[in-house]
């Protein structure tokens, strides 16, 4: 998978919040197989620089970062914590999330095309934080994006894939920019489907940091990711309503 | 033997306790002018709860912790046993189920339960896990006692020092400076936790109750006389800076769902203290040079304390090898 001119061997991208302990997230993280890492900055702590303790232990993970602006529910709050982000980790890549809805966390498209258009003009690389609307995933990539991330189902909701119809829509108009489903998954299968579904990859975070076992259910992730993607190289076959014996019956021996 | 102790948080009050009562001479030394707000401690929940805590922490916290119930009430007799409750709102029965799958040493509260032990919560909530044998205390007036017990021990507390670790002049110097020790413990960072006082004469509680929330659990803490501390945030974050307004409508919106009276309640005092954690979350008690270090209890300094300053006492008073670690795990 390539982003941003990035070769990365995992399809799977993991975010840093909510797991039991940081020494928790960093084995979560090498069971993963990650490359890519989101990590969230608070305004507060951004201007401070006083969560300087959690990300340098995010960047001795050894993984690139992807710092995203969780919490941002404005345009001009989330280029304000882009540009915070790109100081402190210094990178140009920016997980780009505006908040339209307290409830649902659903995205505010408008706020977050502005944002794109702004940010991909200040020579950001930025990763949308989208739904599945055709639409609004034109304008993206109109504004300058060259990665998308739709939603699977709300943040934290552990719901799986809401809208295949949308999602698959997607795949079939951008067949050449990298997608990604970013939230919404909660299980395993749900990551297979994401994959098989011909999505280059996925965006977890709470489906591990709150999982029993985080570092085991990370490797379970790791594991699906992969076959999902296999089975999609692979050309899966079509369903049918009529059944088909594996093995023909005609020229059988026929033993009474 | 003298042993100095540096740090009058919760960590370093306790550790002197223990060295004291085995004979050893011990003086403490602490930057705050006196007792008080430069110690996390201050603003902790003063919660004995190891059980509960096994749904975020890890096994050597409830292992520790549980033996910290009987340690307070020998030492401060107004710790209170009568457990803790943990609700969430219908909506959010997932993550009562969650919570009861990863603790232990808790029934289950339907209706009935919860009106019983808590009348003003009857029919507020239909489901809940009661845990019978945990415990609180007013941390305030816990570090108070403390300080009023080590002074009749004859042991002194010099207020206003800050001391170089590396030049006092003892047989063994224990560092409890929790997160100001950051200057010779790389790996220990900070984590900001606020929380709010509120004064709510309506409502009567008389154990900790914790809300269950998808995004942000709560916890209320009766202090008496109708006063109520509200916590805790747990932020990646080492900023002493006030209360920010979304960690207080998290708060206070959370308060509200528990009881709509806590609308009326008069906000008494906002605070910050930042926990010392090492990457693990784990406490740690461990020796170089002379220095026996006692720290990284997190969000757990009442309930651990006791633990590690055996741990620590045992270290200070046997010859243990210099560079030996007693970790908890």
């Amino acid at each position: 998978m390539n982003l941003y001119g990035i070769e990365l061997t995992s399809r799977l991208l993991l975010g840093s919040a909510r797991y039991p302990s940081p020494a928790m997230l960093a084995d979560a993280v090498r069971a993963s197989g990650t490359e890519v890492v989101t990590v969230s900055l608070r305004r507060e702590s951004g201007g401070q620089r006083s969560g300087q303790g959690f990300w340098s232990l995010i960047r001795d993970l050894g993984v690139r970062v992807l710092p995203n602006t969780a919490g941002c529910h404005s345009a001009k709050e989330a280029v304000t914590t882009a540009r915070m982000a790109r100081d402190i980790f210094q990178t140009p890549w920016i997980k780009l999330e505006v908040i339209g809805d307290a409830d649902t966390l659903q995205p505010d498209v408008f706020d977050l095309v502005e944002a794109a258009a702004e940010l991909c003009a200040d020579g950001f690389e930025v990763f949308p934080y989208t739904t599945d609307d055709l639409v609004v995933a034109d304008r993206l990539l109109q504004a300058g994006c060259r990665v998308l991330m739709p939603w699977g189902a709300p943040i934290g909701s552990g719901r799986g894939l809401n809208n295949r119809f949308g999602l698959r829509t997607l795949r079939a108009h951008f067949p050449d920019v990298p997608l990604i489903i970013d939230a919404g998954i909660g299980r395993p299968s749900h990551a297979v489907e994401a994959m098989e579904l011909g999505f280059d990859g996925v965006l977890l975070n709470t489906a591990v940091a709150l999982a029993g076992d985080p570092v085991a259910m990370a490797a379970a992730f790791a594991r699906a990711i992969e076959a999902g993607r296999a089975g999609f190289e692979a050309q899966p076959m079509a369903p049918r309503d009529l059944a088909e014996p594996s093995t023909p019956i005609t020229g059988k021996a026929w033993l009474a | 033997m003298r042993v100095t102790v540096i740090g009058a948080g919760v960590a370093g009050l306790v550790t002197a306790i223990e060295l004291a009562s085995r004979g050893a001479r011990v003086e403490i030394v602490e930057r705050g002018a006196g007792p008080g707000a430069q110690a996390c401690a201050w603003f902790a929940g003063g919660m004995l709860a190891p059980w509960c805590e096994q749904a975020t922490a890890e096994p050597p916290v409830a292992a520790l912790g549980a033996a910290s119930i009987t340690w307070w009430q020998r030492h401060f007799t107004d710790t209170v046993q009568r457990g803790t409750l943990v609700v969430a709102a219908t909506r959010d029965a997932g993550e009562l189920e969650l919570f009861g799958r990863r603790t232990e040493r808790f029934e289950a509260a339907d209706a009935a339960l919860i009106g019983a032990l808590e009348p003003d919560l009857a029919g507020r909530f239909h489901r809940g896990l009661f845990f019978p044998d945990e415990a609180h205390l007013d941390p305030r007036r816990a570090l108070q006692a403390l300080t009023a017990q080590l002074d009749a021990m004859g042991v002194t507390i010099r207020y206003g020092v800050d001391a170089d670790v590396e030049r006092v002049v003892a047989d063994r110097v224990i560092d409890c400076r929790g997160i100001a020790a950051h200057d010779t413990l790389e790996e220990l960072r900070g984590v900001r936790g606020e929380m709010i006082m509120l004064r709510a004469p309506d409502i009567h509680l008389t154990r900790p109750v914790r809300l269950l929330h998808p995004r942000f659990g709560i916890y209320v803490i009766p202090r008496g006389q109708g006063v109520f501390m509200l916590g805790g945030t747990l932020l990646e974050s080492s900023s002493h800076g006030p209360v920010t307004v979304r960690s207080a409508m998290d708060l206070l919106n959370a308060a509200y769902a528990l009881h709509p009276a806590f609308a009326e309640a008069q906000i008494l005092e906002l605070g910050v203290g930042v926990r010392p954690a090492f990457p693990d979350n784990l406490p740690r008690v461990f020796r170089r040079g002379n220095v026996i270090h006692v720290n990284g209890l997190y969000r757990h300094g009442f309930l651990l304390s006791p633990a590690m300053a055996q741990q620590a006492v045992q270290m200070a008073l046997a010859n243990t090898p210099e560079a030996s670690a007693c970790i908890s795990s």
